[in-house]
């Protein structure tokens, strides 16, 4: 009988794991399986771009089956629970999909409701995120009226996706203002769970220095606990209050729902303890994750998914013939960070290495690290093309491998 | 690192006070640290999220994020808050007698 993968998730993790083994085994060898909810791929880094005009929804909406290479069959339904005893998944529709190796790619979701009164009046009137498409879309109207007064970007707690967005929201924020004529007559608040505006140090200094030249008020240690639709005005857990105009809200995060129906997959978040350099899931051992479902201690990024890509294609191989995994992955992550003005910054760190200044990819560059440049812009502008014609179909970006690279960085005492 | 005395007992210590060898804890030490911090006495719900956090720490290796406390401990995040003023997985985590819990990435 052919070998059974199931993967859990069609979106950045799921689409290039199932291009990738597809590849790797012949049809006669192994069925591939992929489940998703619903048929829309959305390209995530362009929800940035949605709530300025920069990007429209269409451009970065795909069907996900087209990103799947033939050989591979895509359920479109909502996963009920998984059987880990019985290796077997229980999709919502009743069929059932056993398998030999289960790849989790099913993301993080968004969980605005736990947060008291986020998502009561004021929802999507003056209170917005822009990291789903249909917030996006609100949100782009609310900007095109807003003429001015307190504008607030709020982390409510981490994880979140992409640590940078709220940050480079707020550079975006600052410049489309600029551009109407109304930044002179707002005040530009980003508050945030953590004691700086990003998670590693010397990124957070330069940051937090691109803020302040931006006049933009840093609010740090504050935790959202409650949120005040009508009077515009967001508490935090220690009686802390920051009044509002308009509050633009990264909500909490949490694993897919059915990680919670599945016992012994997923911790108290649902996301799925995970081994950091072999990516095999801690509930079996025929059990792996990738991407923002994993709980690995780097940034949910759809970069940190690519890069594990290929160890993780080899090592559900290695599981299936027996062998030792290879634990080599070093939680290489790779961002740009857009300011603005056509200009962005590029970070590039793994586990042990936080983001530093140089150039990336080698220490002839081209591209700067931690220094705005167009030529970062114009590489966030062309990865949408890398990411439908290359990331997706699990192929390399030239001169961009899983490691991260140290030739170019400088290290600072 | 340093060694210093909590409650006339040497422990080590890092730069923001946190234990850095759980095994140097007493409760005597975590009510002194707590008493320090503004804690005047610690409750039996202080004691809960206290003890839930060490022992998470030392069965796994890491103490869970405010989010995962609220969750699994049975203490809500806004009472938490009220218990541990300011910072409450840092300060149950100081008071618990284990390193400062990493933020989140």
């Amino acid at each position: 009988m052919k070998t059974q993968i199931v993967i859990l998730g069609g979106g950045t993790g799921g689409t290039l794991t199932a291009n990738r083994l597809r590849r790797r085994f012949e049809p006669d060898e192994a069925e591939l399986h992929v489940v998703d909810r619903d048929d829309r791929h959305v390209y995530q880094p362009g929800l940035l771009f949605v709530p300025f005009g920069l990007a429209d929804p269409d451009e970065i909406v795909r069907p996900r089956r087209r990103q799947l290479h033939a050989g591979i069959e895509f359920h479109e339904s909502d996963v009920e629970s998984v059987d880990l005893d019985a290796g077997r998944v229980r999709l919502a529709d009743g069929a059932l999909l056993p398998y030999d190796a289960l790849v989790v790619a099913t993301g993080a979701r968004l969980l605005p409701e736990e947060t008291q009164g986020l998502t009561g009046d004021g929802w999507l009137e003056r209170v917005f995120t822009f990291y789903d498409l249909e917030g996006a879309v609100a949100l782009r109207e609310a900007l095109g009226r807003f003429a001015g007064g307190r504008l607030v970007v709020n982390i409510a707690d981490m994880p979140i996706k992409c640590p940078v967005a709220p940050i480079e929201f707020t550079f975006l924020a600052d410049w489309f203002l600029r551009e109407r004529g109304v930044r002179a007559k707002t005040e530009l608040v980003l508050s945030t769970p953590l004691d700086g505006c990003f998670t590693k140090p010397i990124a957070s200094k330069h940051l937090t220095h691109l803020l302040e030249e931006k006049d933009v008020e840093l609010v740090t240690e504050f935790s959202a606990g409650e949120v005040d639709g009508v009077g515009g005005k967001l508490v935090s857990y220690d009686g802390r209050e920051i009044p509002f105009d308009l509050l633009v809200t990264v909500p909490l995060h949490g694993g897919a729902v059915y990680v919670g129906r599945s016992p012994g997959l997923g911790d108290a978040l649902d996301f799925v303890p995970t081994d950091p350099h072999t990516l095999r899931a801690h509930a079996r051992e025929n059990v792996f994750a990738l991407g923002d479902a994993a709980d690995v201690p780097t940034s949910k990024a759809g970069s940190v998914t690519h890069f594990e890509g290929e160890l993780l294609e080899a090592n559900v191989a290695r599981f299936l013939a027996g062998e030792e995994l290879e634990a080599s992955f070093d939680g290489h992550t790779n961002c740009f960070v857009e300011t603005g003005f056509h200009k962005a910054l590029l970070i590039d760190f793994n586990y042990d290495t936080q983001p530093l200044p140089g150039r990336f990819p080698t220490a002839l560059g081209p591209l700067p690290l931690l220094r705005e440049s167009r030529l970062n812009h114009l590489g966030k502008l062309m990865f949408q093309w890398f990411y439908w014609h290359a990331l997706l179909p699990g192929r390399e970006i030239p001169g961009v491998g899983p490691a991260m690279p140290t030739a170019g960085k400088q290290h600072v005492a | 690192m340093t060694t210093t005395l909590i409650a006339d007992a040497p422990v080590d210590v890092d730069a923001e006070g946190f234990l850095t060898n759980p095994d140097q804890w007493s409760e005597t030490i975590a009510e002194a640290i707590a008493r320090e911090n503004g804690i005047p006495e610690l409750t039996d719900r202080h004691w809960l999220v206290v003890r839930f956090m060490r022992d998470r720490y030392l069965q796994t290796g890491t103490a869970p994020s405010i989010r995962a406390l609220g969750k699994e401990s049975g203490v809500p995040v806004k009472e938490l808050y009220e218990l541990f003023p300011k910072g409450p997985a840092k300060l149950a985590a100081k008071i618990g007698g284990i390193p400062k819990p990493h933020g989140c990435i």
